[in-house]
């Protein structure tokens, strides 16, 4: 962890020790990781990162943690697809999906996962813990396995199946927590200051979050040491579209690309879209909404990291745009039609907001465009509703050609 | 005695009570603030509360019982 100064506060900038914290004593506010950048700088070429691991690892100059210990189950440096069918349709040149729907545990959640496990070894944790709906809980269950840790995940009792079995394989202690997300979340903020564990999301948060700035990296890379000019993020807490963000700055900081034009825009669902509101409504601070949408794993209400997103859309002059509900589903069967990449909700809202982008006149048929798909579609098989009408055939070719020939009328 | 350390956000019809200062004169918990950013529309305030246990979490029911949201500061969780 050579690079690694301190952490940070966001908001009053007072510094801490490399512990496990997440706010800051005098403001609360939420702390970050702050890097000694000259020696990055001089420590990372583009050509010592090419020779490294076909992983996230390749980074890790730029994270903070030991690389020797990481706990990797070999997550990042997923495909980077120009996606010319999808590209036509949507009248753009140069669209590529990134591809993140790949990883160990089928989202783009390994990257702060794999992150934090490591710092929590480095921390001699012997729990892992946190509160999830979903993708989060399978990730942390894997890598708690890999690590040979005691392995605890908390969720809202009402959880699809596949998700709750997407985790347990793994064998950690699956707590269902009666009531909502949002009770299961202040419970386990409790049980984060009664117990000494490494809870992914509460305490151990400053390290998880800096794993999403590879996703940045590699976008650059693939695209041969270029920021893109547009990137569309599916925003949640909105921690992730901050940190493909810095991803791209501290690249551009250490030489390893130009100055960054990229705009950054956010992608929500319209029954969860707090950021976005708050963006089209010209307003620094977020209103927390009830969340009423089928992209499950975009529900939060009231957005963490929203302020700082806010900050990223202004700064970059990205738009934050909202997917209606009923084009979800729209978008994760085209993007599958187009480019036969099955995606989750949280992909189909980004299919769709890109859509919309394309109609405003936001992105231009030239122009580098990066859609950011972070999660597979079998986990929210149940999303996808009754939407298969297969030819019912007997054994029997006459009979098989007769219904053939009247479905291709 | 117990701290907690939590967030409160003001609907505009609420952002003139004067919520935390009852919280100190009704129910004896003490306030700290931290960080606050009120608007014309809505606002909030990251403070601390100080009380006996059962004290705080009955302040912070009241608090919730007037629309006020509330939010535990540890609890600035992402989600996914
Ligand atoms: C598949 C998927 N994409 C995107 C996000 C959004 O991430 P963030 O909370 O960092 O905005 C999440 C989870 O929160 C997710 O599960
Ligand atoms: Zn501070």
């Amino acid at each position: 962890m050579p690079h690694v100064k301190c952490l940070q506060c966001r908001e009053c900038k007072s510094e801490y020790p490399i512990e496990p914290l997440n706010a800051c004593e005098f403001c609360f506010g939420p702390l970050e990781v702050s890097y000694d950048y000259d020696a990055v700088a001089k420590s990372v070429s583009r050509k010592s990162i090419e020779s490294g691991p076909n992983t996230m690892w390749r980074y890790h100059d730029f994270l903070p943690v030991e690389k020797e210990s990481a706990v990797d189950i070999s997550t990042g440096f997923t495909p980077l697809i120009h996606a010319k069918n999808l590209g036509r349709q949507l009248g753009l040149d140069h669209l590529y999906i990134k591809n993140d729907s790949v990883n160990p545990t089928f989202s783009f959640k390994d990257r702060p996962v794999s992150v934090t496990t490591t710092k929590a070894l480095e921390f001699e944790f012997e729990v892992l813990a946190c509160v999830s709906t979903g993708n989060l809980m399978g990730s942390v269950a894997a890598h708690g396995a890999k690590a040979g840790m005691e392995t605890m995940v908390f969720y809202p009792a009402d959880l699809e199946q596949g998700k709750i079995q997407g985790a347990a394989v793994y064998g950690p202690t699956m707590v269902a927590v009666e009531g909502t997300y949002d009770q299961a979340n202040r419970f386990c903020s409790e049980l984060a200051d009664a117990h000494s564990w490494a809870f992914v999301n509460i305490n151990m948060r400053p390290y998880y979050a800096e794993g999403s700035k590879t996703l940045g990296y590699e976008v650059a890379e693939q695209l041969g040491w270029k920021a893109p000019d547009h990137c569309v993020v599916p925003g949640a807490s909105g921690e992730l579209h901050t940190k493909i963000w810095k991803g791209l700055e501290e690249f551009q900081g250490a030489g390893l690309i130009d100055k960054a034009k990229t705009k950054m825009h956010l992608a929500q669902a319209e029954g969860c879209a707090p950021i976005v509101e708050a963006f089209e409504s010209g307003n620094t601070q977020v209103k927390p909404v009830r969340p009423r949408t089928i992209a499950k794993s975009l529900a939060i209400g009231n957005p963490a990291a929203g302020p700082y997103s806010l900050e990223v859309l202004r700064d970059t002059g990205g738009t934050g745009v909202f997917a209606y509900e009923n084009s979800i589903i729209d978008g994760i069967r085209l993007l599958a039609e187009t480019e036969g990449i099955f995606t989750e909700t949280a992909g189909g809202v980004v299919i769709s907001s890109l859509k919309r982008l394309v109609k405003q006149g936001k992105i231009k048929k030239d122009e580098v465009t990066v859609a950011f798909v972070t999660g597979n579609g079998l986990k929210t098989l149940e999303a996808m509703g009754d939407f298969v009408a297969p030819i019912e055939t007997k054994p029997d070719l006459d009979t098989f050609q007769t219904k053939l020939s009247n479905r291709r009328d | 005695m117990v701290t907690k350390r939590v967030k409160f956000t003001f609907p505009q019809e609420l952002i003139k009570e004067p919520v935390i200062y009852k919280l100190g004169v009704d129910f004896g918990i003490v306030t700290n603030i931290r960080r606050a950013d009120i608007r014309d529309d809505m606002g909030w305030v990251v403070l601390e509360l100080e009380g006996e246990s059962g004290v705080v979490d009955d302040g912070l029911k009241w608090v919730i019982s007037t629309g006020v949201r509330v939010d535990p500061i540890a609890g600035d969780i992402i989600e996914g």
